[in-house]
């Protein structure tokens, strides 16, 4: 480019846009760390200020408080009592109790589609599943809250003879809807990606087309299936509008899955318009936000280091 | 790799067992194919209960008076009209927010550097985590960014009437956070679109004597228009659906006006779903205008979907034909 001759103003334009161009690009990382550092500090004060850390500190949010005299110690989620609990548990069991329910309903369907996609489908079959995916994937979240809650709730409590309407298996389900397009997306993209020369040569020694599947595209492709798992529970982690709608919004300990739970990114959807600005309360709804933003954070490296990984081998190593 | 192939075929000796061999691929695991065959059912068939239920319950509501009216009798009664020019209102913001942002990020990344730069890297593995955060974190980060450290900078360097002009909920910070977090859409849609513009028109541009910016401007662009319309309309659909980001950030329960400046808050769809479903006193006598509402709210993401996924259909056929 260097070598054409251009008038000078022509050069300071081009300067310029690039420079423009190139410093619009960069918002990408500018939002990824803005999201951090104000997330961050609004969350901060909980590790330095007194006022705050008499009422959450850190150890008040794990550990098991005595909150009067002659009772049990003990965890718990009441935010606006008379004596403020700040306990994270039942919120983090709460938490694991949906996402597990989502990933136990959502990978066997996603994974299983996702084979009979890129395996066995014939192209006519292919091209009506994947548009089916793509409006599962399309429903807006607060639609999927909506029918958890009016139909679906309804008809787990029949189908089980639960006592509670709204409960973790109800917020699972619905949450797993939202998780199926991503898991199959990843596990089909990356199934897909196995060479064609892996598969034929399988095939010419013998084996039938599941037995190429089971034991040379499905190890093939594991890297990217786990990676599709892993974004989706990150996905059921961070679902917010599904679980406040769908689960009861109960902050209580307990290993059924058919009681109501509360989930962080229900907490926070639930109490922050109502929170008193700066208060104790107002800085651990933030402290739930960055261990959020924490924790997709690590599962979309992970994830993103499997697929670039099995992208390099299949097609690298193997061309 | 575990390549594992059936015990006869591994076998030392020379001499193939064709019978065996016959065998195994007649028995070409039909129940297996079946069992994934099934999982591929049960989705469709969730999706199809789903919609079947929404318009079922919804189809009768809807009339132009149901899309002319605002809510009545606290939302047992009248339209959504508010909702509806709201949520519009709010996408159109998001758009010329997040178009222009993103268009130059997927230009920067396939015109001006290369795949295995350290910026390249970094910016791609910025864009996979901001498609990755909650949707909720974004809602925060509304609220502490632009509504408290910019809405509120602007309220005390310029008014300083004690109330809240700027640094409150409203539509603009809505449709910013909302910009935020359909970024990544626009960016990879338009990625796509400058992947499929062949080097030969490029090149040839700057071999007539254009600069590259020249080139971009009047080769680039208007090539990958389709696909920066795809993007473009994916982000739509994506944002009108979004409700945890605008709760906190301008999404109002009720407002007997509509939103005419960029500090007014405003009724949404997807945040109007929410408070019906959840705030009613009377869910029975909601039920009607709430399914009415979901439909609306499904036509609308559909129909924005399915057109960007047939732009996006044509443009792939295109570049094979191009290609071949």
């Amino acid at each position: 480019m260097e070598k054409y001759k251009f008038k000078p103003k022509s050069r300071v334009r081009e300067f310029i846009g690039e420079k423009f161009i190139q410093i619009n690009a960069y918002a990408a990382i500018a939002a990824v760390l803005l999201i951090f550092i104000f997330i961050f500090k609004e969350a901060a004060p909980i590790f330095y200020d007194q006022d705050v850390k008499q009422e959450a500190s850190l150890d008040k949010m794990i550990f098991k408080q005595q909150f009067k005299k002659g009772r049990e110690p003990k965890w718990a989620w009441q935010p606006e009592s008379d004596i403020p609990k700040f306990s994270l548990l039942p919120l983090f069991i709460g938490t694991l109790k949906a996402a597990i329910i989502a990933m136990l309903f959502a990978t066997p369907l996603g994974v299983g589609a996702a084979v009979y996609s890129s395996q066995f489908a014939s192209k006519r079959m292919r091209e009506i599943i994947k548009p089916v995916i793509e409006l599962l994937a399309g429903i807006p979240s607060v639609v999927l809250g909506f029918f958890a809650l009016l139909v679906l709730a309804t008809v787990i409590q029949n189908l089980f003879g639960l006592t509670y309407r709204l409960n973790a298996i109800n917020a699972g389900v619905a949450l797993g809807l939202a998780v199926i397009p991503i898991v199959f997306t990843i596990a089909e993209d990356a199934m897909t990606s196995v060479p064609n020369s892996l598969r034929d040569a399988s095939l010419a020694l013998g084996a039938n087309p599941w037995q190429v599947t089971l034991s040379v595209v499905l190890p093939a492709a594991f890297p990217g299936i786990a990676a599709g798992v892993v974004l989706g529970f990150g996905r059921a982690i961070g679902e917010t509008m599904i679980v406040l709608m769908a689960s009861g919004n109960a902050a209580i300990i307990s290993a059924s899955f058919t009681d109501s739970i509360r989930t962080f990114a229900a907490t926070i959807a639930a109490e922050l318009a109502e929170v008193v600005f700066g208060s104790a309360h107002y800085h651990v709804l933030f402290f739930i936000g960055t261990i959020l933003f924490l924790f997709t954070f690590v599962l979309n490296m992970l994830g993103d280091v499997a697929m670039t990984r099995i992208k390099t081998r299949l097609q690298g190593k193997l061309q | 790799m575990n390549v594992f192939i059936e015990p006869t075929t591994r076998s030392a000796s020379p001499e193939i067992d064709f019978e065996t061999l016959h065998e195994n691929r007649k028995n070409s695991g039909a129940i297996p194919k079946f069992l994934t065959f099934f999982a591929a059912m049960i989705i469709a068939a969730m999706l199809a209960i789903i919609l079947g239920n929404i318009v079922w319950g919804g189809y009768g509501i809807i009339s132009l008076d149901f899309l002319r009216l605002p809510p009545e009798n606290g939302m047992e009664g009248g339209g959504i009209f508010p909702a509806i020019f709201g949520t519009v209102a709010l996408v159109i913001l998001m758009v010329i927010a997040v178009v222009p942002i993103g268009v130059f990020t997927a230009v920067f990344l396939s015109e001006y550097t290369t795949p295995t730069s350290i910026s390249t890297r970094l910016i791609r593995q910025a864009i996979n985590n901001l498609a990755g955060v909650p949707s909720i974190v974004f809602g925060l980060f509304g609220m502490g960014f632009f509504i408290a450290f910019i809405g509120g900078g602007i309220d005390a360097l310029f008014f300083d009437s004690g109330r809240p002009v700027w640094g409150q909920p409203a539509i603009i910070w809505a449709a910013l956070t909302l910009a935020l977090l359909t970024l990544p859409v626009v960016i990879i849609s338009t990625e796509e679109a400058l992947r499929t513009i062949p080097s030969e028109i490029k090149d040839a541009s700057l071999a007539l004597g254009a600069t590259k910016l020249q080139t971009i401007r009047r080769i680039v662009i208007p090539q990958a228009m389709p696909g920066i319309l795809t993007g473009a309309i994916l982000a739509v659909g994506r944002g009108a659906g979004e409700v945890a980001p605008i709760m906190f950030t301008g999404a109002a329960y009720y407002l007997p006006y509509l939103p005419t400046k960029l500090n007014d808050q405003f009724m949404e769809l997807g945040y109007h779903v929410y408070v019906m479903a959840t705030q009613s006193p009377d869910i029975e006598k909601t039920k009607p205008i709430l399914y009415g509402t979901v439909l609306v709210l499904l036509l609308l993401t559909f129909l924005l979907n399915f057109t960007a996924i047939l732009i996006r259909s044509r443009m792939r056929a295109r570049r094979a034909s191009a290609a071949q």
